[in-house]
């Protein structure tokens, strides 16, 4: 069953506890939200934007809508979720800030993984090719890329101090999708990042 | 005609009390199955037609000599696969085709009820079926199905019935039927009234229906069942019979020549009468009315939804399904959603879609891995 899994989201799998309630912001084929099912008996939701994603996840036995993050995650109340996962998509975000405003809104805590644009082979791509970068999860043209809204660590860190957002958790991956220790450098070595974030407590 | 064709029917004794207060006396239900019936009993499917349809979902209608309405996704090795599931579909109570309507004779007065017969609603439907379903020894159905009105009668199972269903898939229906939707029936139903044969309903000694009403209430009716799109892509401008206009009131489009046949052949199946109460009854349906709102109708359900719309319906829009899901997702419902990307209208759920054929079949796949059958 791990087999079929993402690494990033199998290292997301482990931040879940069991019988949590979640929701996957972009659930695609419904990979992870099968995992989590069976593993942590957790109680599961998805939305993806795909037909097919679709299709895949309620042959998984699996309750998923067809929805845009976008525009959709307006319809949930306040704190349904115990963890809102969001992987690899705030970059094709149309609206990153609104989106990850209502993800800590639906759920206690939001799961937030993006590739990391400070990595210092995307700095190479553009410094030394001139050219816009191009690895393993950031694959397209410039011109047919879905990944609107690319941010770096450092800029997704920036952002939550901004907005009041707590970051709970931070942990890097390599390139192999291999746990790296955090450290001054992370924004220059993480290849993707999984920030854990939630909302600052009203006091 | 009719009584040459053997109907299976299922009786209730007790008298059936309707939401209006109004009882129905020794009501019958026609119904038909298909498949086996399996010795838990856990293999049902009931499902609910829409406006115009009847108890024959599957292989070929007996009455008709034509293919079931469902006929495309109904049946053995097909998407709702009658080798493993026992589907049921009963006529609504109201309907012409053996089920208890304004049609039918009243055992009181040995004459037909005509407007006599008492305004029902979906909920009177869905009791009607429940005694069926029990009558037919099923404590919980794996689930409940269909589209437009059958929609409704899904949602309404799901609500009023939540712990015999374990299943509820509605199509391109509603919670409540809009303004613009009672608006269409309405100019319907004034069109069979406006026809002097109608006679205040009082028409079955003639043997000759208000045919001309109910065939302009279902011409009005089939519009709104397509798309714009799809009425320009089969006909556009096209005429009929020749390349010039007949300058005379004659068929001169291909589209009126269109709808002319589709009334035409409706009047020939159907009662005017029941055409009165069942648009009426889907007027008169409204979820959100009910135990302090649609939000709270749903609350603590234990059904696995899903949920389809298509792209064209200007009928039951998507945005109608997506006020269900908004319910159903604050009271944390297993609720599944797809919106299907088609030109054909309303109707596109009695055709040959393939995307939500295969969506449908993925998820009834998913749901026999999580009940028992």
């Amino acid at each position: 069953m791990r087999k079929n899994l993402r690494k990033d989201l199998f290292v997301i799998s482990k931040l879940i506890n069991d019988k949590e309630t979640i929701l996957d912001v972009g659930c695609g084929s419904g990979n992870l939200l099968d995992f989590l099912l069976k593993t942590k008996k957790a109680f599961c939701r998805g939305i993806e934007i795909s037909q097919t994603g679709v299709n895949d996840c309620v042959k998984k036995g699996l309750s998923v809508i067809q929805g845009d993050a976008n525009y959709d995650l307006d319809d949930y109340p306040n704190n349904a979720f115990s963890t809102v996962i969001l992987s690899q998509t705030i970059q094709a975000m149309i609206f990153p800030d609104t989106v990850i405003k209502n993800l800590i809104r639906i759920g206690r805590r939001a799961i937030i993984s993006f590739p990391n644009f400070g990595y210092w082979k995307v700095r190479k791509d553009l410094l030394f090719k001139g050219k816009m970068p191009k690895n393993d999860i950031l694959p397209y043209e410039w011109f047919d890329t879905p990944n609107i809204h690319l941010c770096s660590c450092k800029d997704f860190k920036l952002f939550c101090k901004n907005n009041n957002i707590i970051i709970e958790k931070f942990m890097c991956l390599s390139e192999k999708g291999i746990e790296m220790k955090t450290n001054y450098f992370s924004n220059l070595l993480a290849y993707q990042v999984i920030f854990c974030v939630s909302k600052k407590k009203k006091n | 005609m009719k009584s040459l064709i053997p109907i299976d029917k299922f009786q209730i004794k007790n008298p059936i009390k309707l939401d209006s207060g109004e009882y129905v006396d020794s009501c019958e239900v026609a119904f038909k199955t298909y498949g086996t019936l399996n010795k838990k009993k856990t293999n049902a499917i009931l499902v609910c037609h829409a406006l115009s349809g009847d108890q024959f979902c599957s292989d070929i209608n007996p009455l008709t000599k034509k293919q079931g309405w469902w006929n495309i996704l109904i049946g053995p090795g097909k998407v709702i696969d009658t080798n493993i599931f026992f589907v049921i579909c009963s006529n609504v109570l109201g309907g012409c085709m053996g089920s208890t309507g304004p049609s039918s004779v009243n055992p009181q007065t040995k004459t037909n009820y005509g407007l006599k017969f008492p305004v029902i609603t979906i909920s009177d439907m869905v009791k009607v079926q429940e005694k069926l379903v029990s009558a037919l020894g099923i404590k919980k159905l794996f689930a409940v199905i269909g589209g437009s009105m059958g929609g409704m009668q899904t949602l309404e199972w799901a609500t009023k019935f939540s712990n015999k269903v374990n299943v509820a898939i509605p199509i391109a229906t509603s919670y409540r039927h809009s303004a613009q939707n009672i608006a269409f029936h309405e100019i319907g139903r004034q069109a069979i009234m406006a026809d002097p044969v109608w006679n205040k309903g009082n028409y079955y000694k003639t043997r000759k229906g208000p045919k001309g009403g109910l065939s302009v209430a279902r011409m009005i009716a089939h519009i709104t069942y397509l798309s714009e799109r799809a009425l320009q892509r089969k006909f556009g401008r096209n005429l009929q019979n020749s390349d010039f206009f007949s300058f005379n009131f004659d068929t001169d489009f291909q589209i009126e020549s269109y709808l002319k046949h589709q009334g035409s052949s409706f009047v020939e199946r159907f009662d005017a009468n029941s055409y009165l109460y069942i648009t009426k009854a889907m007027d008169y349906f409204d979820l959100s009315v009910k135990k302090g709102g649609l939000s709270n109708v749903f609350k603590n359900s234990n059904v696995n939804f899903c949920f389809f719309s298509f792209t064209s319906d200007w009928l039951f829009p998507t945005s109608e399904t997506k006020t269900i899901i908004k319910s159903l997702n604050s009271s944390n419902a297993m609720v599944s959603f797809v919106e299907i990307k088609t030109d054909k209208g309303h109707d596109a759920f009695l055709l040959d879609e393939p995307e939500f054929h295969a969506t449908l079949k993925g998820f009834i796949q998913g749901q026999i891995g999580k009940h028992e059958i």
